[in-house]
Parts: C-alpha cells; structure tokens; sequence
C-alpha cells in the first residue's frame, strides 16, 4: 500500500509538474483551468471530451482551410476568415493558448488578403495544435495511470 | 475649372465648392459687364459732345456772321452810290431808279429811290435771300461734316459692339466649357491641379484681353479725336477761304457793276445828248466824287472808238493828236510818241485825276488794252486783262473794260452787232495788291490765315496777284474766284500762318482711358494672383485636412486596438487577482488584493474613456441614471489616486458634508471625479492637501446647495489644491482639448492635457457648470455643480452592506483625533464619523492633550495620532501619563507617506498598535478598526457571489447557441454548473426555430459570427417573431433575454448587438463575474 501511494505521489507529481509547464511554456491558459474545474463526478471525461472536439475541429477546418488556400488564386478569403474565427473561438474556449495566438495573427493575415502569410499560419496552427494534441495526450495518460493506482487527480493551483 | 479644382471628393463639398466659386466667377462677370457698359457710356456720350460742338461751332461763327457784314457792306454800298446819284443828278431829276444785278449769286436786287421804305423792303428780302442762299451753303457743308461724323460714330460704335459680343461669346463660351469639364469631373488630383492652373491661365489671358482692348480703345479714341479735331481746322479754313474768296468777288463784282453802271453814264450823257453833258471836267469830278464806291478801282477812264479816217477829224476837234502808248519809258506824260498809223484808235478823252496822264493815249497801241477792248466790244460784258504792272503805281493789276454802245442793244445781239454799236470803251484799273488788303482788313482773324490770289487763266504760268508764301504750307485751301470774266480764272489759295497746335483735347481723355485701363489691369493682375494663391492654399488645406481626417481615423482605429490588446494582458492581471482573493487571505491581504483588482478595472475603465472621449466628441454619449453612494464612490478615488499621490508626495483627503444624501442617483460619478483629480495632478501637479491648505482657508470639498425643494438635488463639488497654480494667460484655454497650461508644462507635468475637456462636457451633461479661480503660487480650486436625482438608502447599491456589522460593532466608540493641523483633523473625524465612531474629540498636539483633555482620556477608546503630530518623547510622556488607566485605549498613527522601514519600525517599538496609510478610506479604517479592537476576522471572507450566480441561474432553461462544438460543449458546461439546464444548437437558424413562442427558455447566449445566420440576424428575427406574437396574444409578453458571446469586446460591437435587438454582452470564455452582472439583470426578481 506504501508503494503504491509512493507510485501515486509520484504520478501525481509528475502530473503537477507536467500541467505547470504546459501553462509556463504557453500551450495553456486559465480557461483550461476553469474548464477543469468544471469537470466533476457527473462529467468524469469532460475535459477530454471537449478537448478532443477540440482537435477533431481543428483537422477538419484546417483541412477546409488549407483546400481554400490550395490554388494561388481564388482563394476565398472570407471562407478562411470564417475557419479562422471559429478555430479562435473554440482554442480560447479550450484554452490552447498558442493555438489561439497563432489564430490571431492568422486573422490579421486575412484581414489583408496575404496568402502567404495565411500559408505560414496554417502550418504554424497545423503545427501547434498537433504539439498540443500530444502534450494533453501524456497529460490524459498521466491521469489516467493515477486513476488507474488509485489516485485522485491533484489540484493544480497555477502560480 | 476652377470649381473642379477645389473639390476633393465628396459630393456633397462639391456643389458646396461650386456654388462659391461660381458666384466668385459671376462676380467678376459683373464686375467686367460694369465696365464695359461704362466704356460704352463714356463713348457715345463723347460723341454725343462732339457732335453737338460742331453744329455749334459751324452754325454760328464762320458764316452767318461774317454775311452778314458783307451784306451791310453791300447794303452801304449800294446806299452811298444811289446818294452819290442823287446829289448829282439833283436838278436833272431824271433817274430815279438804279438796277443792280449780282450775276454771280444769281441774286437780283432793284433799288428804287423813290421811298425809302420800298427801299428797306427790297433790302430786306435781299437780306432774306442772301442769308437763305448763305444758310444752304453751309448746310451743305454741315451735311457733309455730320453725315462724316455719323458714318464714324456708327463704325466704331458698331465697332464697340463688336468687343462686347465678343467677349460675352467668350465668356459664355467658357461657361459651358467649365460647365461640362464640372459634368465630366473626375476625382484625379493631378487633374483637378491642372484645371486650376488652367482656370488661371484662362483668368490671365481675359485679363491680357481686356487689357489690349483697353489700349486700342484708348488709341482709336485720340485717332478719331484728332481725326475730328484736324477736320475742324480743315472746315475752319475752307469757311475762312470761302469767305474770303466771296468777299473778294462780291467787292469786286460791286466796283465792276459800277463801272458798268459809269459806261451807261457815259453813254446816256455823252453820247445821248447832243451837246454832250459831260466833258473832261464832269467826268473827272464825278468819278472823284464817286471814286469810294470803287474803293479797289485805281483810276477810271473813258476812251472813244475812233477810226483811221476819222482821226484827223477827232485830233483837230480835240486839239490833240492820238499818242502811242510806251512801256518801255515809265516816267509818263511827256513821253508819249503820237500814235502809228492803225485802222482803228481808241484814244482817251475822259479820264479821273488819278489818271489823268493818259488822256489822249491810244489804248489800242498798248497789247493787252487792245485785246481787252476787242474782246469786251465783242462781248459786251466787262472783261480783264491778265495782272500786269500798272503804269504808275508799278503794283499788279488788272484793267477792267467796258465797252459803249450807241444803242441799246438785246442780249441776244451778234458780235458783229456789238462791234458796229460800239462807240467807245470805259476802263478801270484795279489795283490788286491794296484791293486784297483793304478787303481782308475788314475781316475777323485775318492774322489766322494768309491768302494768295494767282490768275490761273493760263494753267502753264500761274501768276500770283497777292499774297507770299509763308505759313503752313502743308495745309491749304483753294477757292476758284469768278470776276464776271469767263475768260479769265483766278483761285484763292488760303492757309494757316501757325503750324497746328498740339491736340490736347485729342490726347487726355484717351490717355486717362488709357491709365485706368492699365491701373484697373494692375488691379485684377493683383485680384487674379491672389486668387490663384487663394487657390493653391486651399488645394494644400484639403490635402491637409485630408490628411488630418485620415490621421483623425487612424487615432481612432489605434485606440481600439490599443484597448484591445491592453484588455487582454489585464485580463491575465484581473485574472490572478481573482484567483488570488479565492485563496485564504486575511483582511489586509485581501484589500490590497482588491485595491489592485480595483486598479486593473479602472485601468480598462480609463481605456473606455479614452473611448468615452472620442464619443462625446461626435456627441453621442448619453449618461446613464444609476444609484451610487457618493462616499463610497470617492473612497474609491481617492484609493485610486493614493498611489501617485505619494508618488508625488501629496497629501490627499475627502470631505463629505452631512447635508450631501447617502445615495444619489445619476450617471457613475467617479469617472468625472476622478477626470478631476487626475486632470489636476497631471496637468497642474497640484493635488496637495493640508500643508498649506490651511492658508488659504476653508476645506469644503463638498457641499450640497440649499436647494432640496424636489427630487433633485445639486451638488457642487470643489477640488482644493495647494500648489503651483494656473498661469493667469493660460487660464482662458484651460478646458480646450489637449491643450496645457503651457506646452512645457507637459515636458515638467506630464498628461496628455483631455482631461478637463472631458470634465467640462461631462458637467454639461449632467445640467452643471464647472469653473475654477486660480492664483499662481497659491493653488487652484475647481469647482462644478452636477444636478442629480436623490433616493432612499439601498442596500443592493451602496457597499456599506459589507461593513455593516463592523459598524454595528464601532458605534459608541470614543475617539480623540490629535493633529496639529484643524482641517485634517475634521476630515478624520468625518471618516470616524463614518464608520460608526460617534464622539470624536479634536487636540492639536499631543502635549495639550495630555494636559487639558486628560480627564477626557480616560474614556477614550481610540487615540488617533497624525505623523506630524508624532513626536516619539512627547508620547512617551503622554502615554506614561495614560498608565493608570485600566482600558488603554488603542493608539493609531495616521501616516502619509512612509517608508515601510520607519513604518516597521514605529510598529515594532510596539508604541502603537496600528498604523494607516492616509488617505483615509472606510474600508480601510473598518479594517483597521476591526484588527486594533480584535473583533472581525477571516471568517466573513467567504465567497458569495458564485452562490448568487447559481442562485440566480438554478432551474432556468437555457439557450446556447454556437457553430463550434467545443464552444457550446464549455459554456454548456460553464451555466450546468451553476445549475442552469441548457440546451444547444449549432446554428442562427436553430436557434430562430427554438426561440418560436411559446417556448421555455429563459435566456439565450447567442454566438454573433456562424455561417448561414449569424447572431445579429437570428435575433433580429426572434424579435420580429415575438412582436408578432405579442401583439397577437395580450395575455404574455415575450421577450427572452438574448445575450451575445463574443471574443471581440469593442463598443461598436456592442452597439450593434443593442441596435438589433440584443439585451446584452458576454465575453467569451465566459467570466464569473461578468456573467452574474449580465444575466443579474434578468433573473434577479
């Protein structure tokens, strides 16, 4: 039993420690917090389950985005606009931080009409929230050990 | 042209811009219409003038004047002759009626001696006629002149209109040019650019126009003048020569008839009568006698035809023998050779004395004589020889024959007739030279002109009988004379003595034309140049105002991305300090922790000033009627303003008179306050309390006017400051945006300046008016009145709800307030006052307190010491004189501005019990109070207001609508926790099919930005729904709250989301806060 709580101190810190430098390096802010604090005995999975509607969303209107953004002309800049805005609004519900930056900038570039710039920011949240998916992925199996030892998912106070 | 040149591109400027310029250009069209018509005036007035100087000058001068002494000439003539007659003839009383013919005028005129009075009438209309035949002749000149002048007048006049259709061709071309080129217009810079300088050019060239026909206007004025005025002189001189020329002929004609009148004499008396009545003698006198009727005749003479056979007869009978004349030898009488032997002689037997040396001489020996005779027997007329020089008087001059006939012989007679009827000759010599001159003698301005007479008979050799050649040979007139010899030609050749003078007249009036011409071209010149500057400076303002309103939006757009990118590190900052008063904190802590959440707030409040700002600029702020607690809302000021205030080491303190309602209703006050002191301290670095304060009087900070008849309520608020002042040359432009006292002042002070602005139009708003009376070196006050509604206390409004309890606690607590300086002093007591604290006492130093208040001590509960009363020995002796006390009472040191080293020291000498950061403030004084008397504590720090919002949201049905899952899966969440059941749908138009009455949902949060229906649309169709519904069914008024979750929080944004029918604004994620405010609204009855 000793052991085992040992095992589950130890998840439980490196889980602590994990989550602290997903927030530190800018992957998360306070909304996945509050997100998590939304998450109780009712809704065990609702975290995972909205972040991975989270990631399904991005794959899809990335993809639409990115077919829009194909042909050097005609791209239709509206369309991408629309991706774009929603793609900021579900990050900054989730709270994937990076990924709502990189979707600020991407509007901007919208905003003028700047294919390349739109092609950088594609790649850029292609490539961020891809970093995110396995970031929270080790984050979810880490739960998912302590949960599995036993233990009880730790409060993580964001200071 | 010009027009579209001043036209930047909105329409509405344009016509604006138009219009002006067109009156501009009308008003130089009129301007140019002025002058021509009085460039037409002037002409035809000079005309006019001239016309009529003519007709004047032609009427009355030359001719009728100078007939009419001719006539009287002729008259006395005629007169003195018929008396010559009478006394004469005087016992023969044999003639008694005398005929006289003109032939050359045509005009007969029979005189009668008989009455005197048929006698005048005969001169009368001989006087009649002569004028008649004179005032024709000139007519006809003057016709001539006039018909001259008036072809004149009609070309130039005709001229002149000319120029005018010219130029209003012209102008009215350039009209409709300018009209299309405006209709054409097209907003290019460049082109507007180039038809102004075209505008200008064309300006220019209607002016070099104008000029140019100015000058020629000018020239062809003195050309006609002078033209007029070299005629004149011209008419002058053929009417002085005419004249002349007729005076001449008619004296002339008038001794001819009288030598014709002599050989009817001769012939009657002599010849008639048997024995003659007349010899040698007779003959002589009469002719002496009568000799000033012939003024021009030298000497008369009368000669008999005398044949060859018949001479010896003749010289027997006479005693003399016919003598020959010789020219060769001039001295006369004693040279005469007797006469060669010829067919026919004509010897003289009468002669005048004058001439008496030539009785007996052959007047046919001598060559012209004897043409002279055969002609005049020939014709029977009188006739002349050509000028020669006579015998003795050696002048030139002409002899004028008559021939006698025996018999009265008719007009129509034959030669041959004639010469048988001829009996003898009558000669008269005349003597050129004296003739001319006695006769110019009586003429008027004979100095003006000379006069020459040539015999022209032989056009080869001219021979002149009078006059030299001097004066102006460049003009002259000639007038043919006719002395009753056809034979014979003689012209008068009449010129002026003076060259002409300068033509004055001719020069000035065109040469003032001409200055006014280039005076008025200098003048446009300068108009049409300042123009065309004028031009440019607005061409460059446009492009400058252009710029600025670019300039003005590029403000406008930098400040809400400004806004918006500060809203987002602060709500990192809010965020954590949120998070921060979640934790176990105690009273302190948790102050400070909401000083600086409270700090942050007001941080994005003043971002939404700067807002409020450009809003009032384009005048649509509205205030909005919200219940406040005046005290409260200027604790928070003042909690605000601490922080510089120590900054700047200023002392700052609040006042609130008791007459001023707990609760007031009116717009959120403390923005305008603290506008106030912000402004003050930025842009004066005058907010200073007591130090000196006390010098210039009263501390009234706030105070409310008698007036409390109504609702309503005035305040007048005064801000007090002790610092450097308003420079007096300043003060007039103290409440212009932007504008400080001086442009250093922001170099020494800081500020941006649009804080009193904002100020003075937010007083405005609230029915106010702010003032300030300002002396350099003294301080300023500023003051304003606001009216405001009045309400009773509410507890959901003010804060005092969370002191409440303490208060409770607090009341009947004594207090004894020690500072040196009374205004402070009654301030503290106003905040004690405040909290509950009923009696409070005053002493200015601790050394009088401990002597004459001693017996108060004992009761006090508090002590309230001020640090510059804070002397550590004085209270040390006062509080040794405390020691009996059984209760000490809680000492606290009132501090302005400390160093947390002093501070930490005075608190660990354990000498007082607490300190306290002025300015003072209830909730930190509640704090305070709450630690000093050991009551209070951590256990009321509990958190409420999620309780409240799941209070408010338990059990309600609510609408979620968004495109993106994970969004409606979060706020799903989010209002599931505070027990609201929600529902979600994907999509605008979901929402509007959810959202048809009847239906249950107590709210809606709808997203604004979804494909297909956004936000603004589904509500907007909602909306119209529930009106539909609503005036169906009077029963149930349907109107379900929408709120719109948006991630970009800007005003226009809102505005919107209001226009269309939105009740209100959440940001997204969702924040605890904000939602509880929003949805408060609509659940909390």
């Amino acid at each position: 039993l000793h052991a085992m709580n040992t095992v589950v101190a130890q998840l439980q810190r490196r889980f602590q420690d994990y989550l602290v430098s997903l927030y530190q390096q800018g992957f998360l802010d306070n909304q996945f917090t509050e997100l998590r604090k939304l998450q109780d005995e009712g809704t065990p999975d609702f975290v995972a389950e909205v972040v991975s509607l989270f990631f399904d969303d991005c794959s899809k209107l990335i993809n639409s985005m990115s077919r829009s953004l194909e042909r050097p002309e005609n791209v239709d800049f509206k369309q991408v606009d629309s991706g774009v805005h929603q793609l900021k609004g579900s990050s900054s519900s989730v709270g994937a931080r990076r990924v709502k930056n990189v979707c600020i900038s991407f509007k901007e570039c919208c905003d003028v009409q700047n294919r390349e710039g739109c092609l950088r920011c594609l790649q850029q949240v292609d490539y961020e929230y891809k970093m995110l998916k396995t970031k929270l992925q080790d984050l979810f199996n880490l739960e998912q050990q302590i949960v599995q030892a036993g233990g009880a998912i730790p409060q993580v106070n964001i200071n | 042209m010009s027009i579209a040149c001043e036209l930047s591109n909105p329409n509405l400027k344009k016509t604006k811009a138009e219009k002006r310029i067109t009156t501009k250009i009308l008003l130089i069209r009129v301007l140019c219409g002025l002058v021509v018509l009085w460039l037409c005036l002037s002409l035809s007035l000079g005309f006019l003038c001239i016309c009529k100087k003519k007709e004047s000058a032609s009427d009355d001068e030359s001719s009728s004047s100078a007939k009419g002494m001719l006539f009287r000439n002729q008259k006395n003539v005629s007169r003195s002759e018929i008396d010559a007659m009478l006394s004469l003839f005087f016992d023969s009383n044999q003639v008694t009626s005398f005929e006289c013919r003109k032939e050359s005028d045509g005009i007969t005129c029979s005189l009668s001696t008989r009455s005197e009075k048929e006698e005048d009438e005969e001169e009368e209309e001989a006087k009649r006629h002569v004028v008649a035949e004179l005032m024709s002749s000139s007519d006809n000149d003057e016709e001539g002149g006039v018909l001259h002048e008036v072809v004149l007048f009609y070309v130039i006049n005709k001229w002149h209109w000319w120029l005018v259709l010219c130029v209003l061709l012209v102008g009215g071309g350039r009209m409709i040019f300018a009209r299309k080129e405006v209709s054409s217009f097209v907003q290019d810079k460049q082109q507007q650019q180039q038809q102004c300088k075209r505008a200008g050019q064309w300006r220019k060239n209607m002016l070099l126009l104008c000029i140019i026909a100015g000058v020629s206007f000018s020239v062809l004025w003195f050309w006609d003048t002078n033209e007029e005025i070299l005629f004149q002189r011209k008419e002058t001189l053929t009417n002085m020569c005419e004249e002349r020329a007729r005076v001449l002929q008619d004296q002339f004609n008038v001794s001819m008839n009288h030598v014709h009148a002599l050989s009817i004499l001769v012939s009657t008396f002599h010849h008639g009568k048997t024995p003659s009545a007349i010899d040698q003698k007779t003959f002589g006198e009469y002719t002496e006698r009568t000799n000033f009727e012939r003024p021009l005749t030298s000497g008369v003479a009368y000669a008999l035809k005398v044949t060859h056979s018949e001479r010896e007869k003749f010289e027997k009978e006479h005693g003399w023998s016919i003598k020959k004349m010789d020219f060769e030898d001039q001295t006369l009488v004693q040279g005469f050779d007797p006469a060669p032997v010829q067919d026919e002689y004509a010897p003289v037997i009468f002669a005048q004395e004058t001439v008496s040396h030539i009785v007996s001489v052959d007047m046919m020996s001598g060559k012209e004589d004897r043409e002279n005779i055969l002609r005049a027997r020939a014709l029977g007329k009188g006739v002349l020889t050509s000028p020669f020089k006579l015998l003795k008087s050696n002048h030139l001059g002409v002899i004028l024959t008559f021939a006698v006939y025996n018999t009265n012989l008719p007009h129509d007679a034959t030669e041959e007739e004639r010469i048988q009827a001829t009996i003898g000759y009558l000669g008269a010599s005349y003597d050129m030279p004296s003739l001319v001159e006695k006769l110019l003698q009586q003429l008027a301005s004979k100095q003006t002109i000379s006069v020459n007479v040539y015999d022209t008979t032989n056009a080869s050799s001219v021979i002149k009988m009078y006059g030299s050649e001097v004066g102006d040979m460049s003009e002259e007139h000639i007038s043919s004379l006719d002395f009753g010899d056809p034979f014979r030609k003689h012209e008068m050749h009449c010129r002026f003595t003076q060259k002409p003078p300068i033509p004055w007249l001719a020069i000035l009036p065109p040469g003032f034309a001409l200055v006014i011409t280039f005076l008025l071209g200098h003048i446009f010149n300068g108009a049409i140049n300042r123009i065309a500057t004028v031009e440019e400076d607005y061409q460059k303002m446009m492009e400058l105002k252009a710029r600025a309103e670019a300039a003005d939006v590029a403000k406008s757009q930098f400040l809400a991305t400004v806004s918006h990118e500060i809203r987002t590190p602060m709500v990192g900052v809010l965020g954590m300090l949120k998070l921060l008063m979640d934790t176990d904190l105690d009273a302190k802590q948790l102050d400070f922790a909401e000083t600086a959440h409270g700090s942050g707030k007001d941080l994005i409040s003043l971002i939404n000033e700067v807002l409020d700002q450009a809003k009032i600029e384009s005048g649509r702020l509205e205030l909005e009627n919200v219940p406040f607690d005046l005290r409260f809302l200027l604790d928070n000021v003042s909690s605000l303003l601490s922080g510089k205030a120590a900054e700047k080491g200023i002392e700052l303190a609040v006042y609130v008179s008791s007459n001023v309602p707990a609760v007031i209703v009116g717009d959120l006050e403390d923005e305008i306050l603290k506008q106030r002191l912000g402004s003050d301290e930025t842009s004066c670095n005058t907010l200073s309390g007591y130090p000196a304060v006390n010098a210039s009087g009263s501390w009234r900070n706030f105070k409310t006017f008698q007036d409390h008849s109504c609702d309503k309520t005035e305040l007048l608020v005064t801000v007090e400051d002790t610092g450097v002042g308003i420079p007096v040359d300043a003060q007039s432009r103290i409440f212009t945006p932007f504008m400080q006292a001086d442009s250093s002042t922001s170099r020494t002070y800081g500020g941006t300046g649009i804080g009193l602005s904002i100020s003075k139009r937010l007083v405005e708003l609230m029915q106010g008016e702010i003032g300030f009376v300002s002396k350099p070196g003294v301080g300023t006050t500023f003051s304003f009145t606001g009216v405001f509604g009045e309400r009773e206390r509410d507890s959901s409004v003010t804060a005092l709800e969370l002191f409440d309890q303490s208060i409770q606690e607090f009341q009947g607590l004594k207090a004894l307030v020690i500072d040196s300086r009374n205004i402070r002093a009654e301030v503290t007591r106003y905040h004690l006052q405040r909290v509950g604290v009923s009696s409070v006492d005053i002493a200015s130093s601790l050394a009088t307190a401990s002597t004459s208040c001693a017996s108060k001590l004992v009761n006090m509960d508090l002590i309230l010491i001020d640090k510059d009363a804070w002397n550590k020995e004085e209270y040390v002796a006062f509080n040794s004189g405390q020691e009996t006390s059984t209760r000490p009472p809680k000492i606290i040191l009132l501090a302005t501005f400390t160093t947390p080293a002093e501070l930490s020291e005075i608190k660990s000498s354990g000498l007082v019990d607490e300190v306290v950061m002025k300015p003072l403030r209830m909730s930190v004084l509640v704090c305070c109070l709450q630690e000093t008397m050991g009551s209070g504590g951590k256990k009321r720090q509990t958190n409420r207001k999620p309780k409240n919002l799941g209070n408010l949201l338990r059990g309600k049905q609510i609408l979620v609508v968004d495109d993106t899952m994970v969004n409606r899966r979060v706020a799903d969440a989010v209002l599931r926790k505070y027990g609201a059941l929600v529902t979600c749908v994907d999509s605008g138009k979901a929402a509007f099919a959810m959202l048809k009455p009847p239906h249950d949902f107590h709210a809606c949060f709808m997203d604004l930005q979804m494909p297909e229906m956004d936000g603004f649309e589904a509500t907007r169709r909602v909306r119209d729904l529930e009106e539909e519904m609503n005036k169906k069914e009077e029963s149930r008024k349907w109107h379900t709250p929408i709120l719109a979750m948006t991630a970009d929080v800007i005003q226009a944004t809102n505005e919107k989301c209001i226009k269309c029918g939105m009740d209100g604004f959440v940001s997204k994620p969702f924040e605890e806060e904000e939602l509880y405010s929003s949805v408060a609204r609509f659940f909390d009855k």
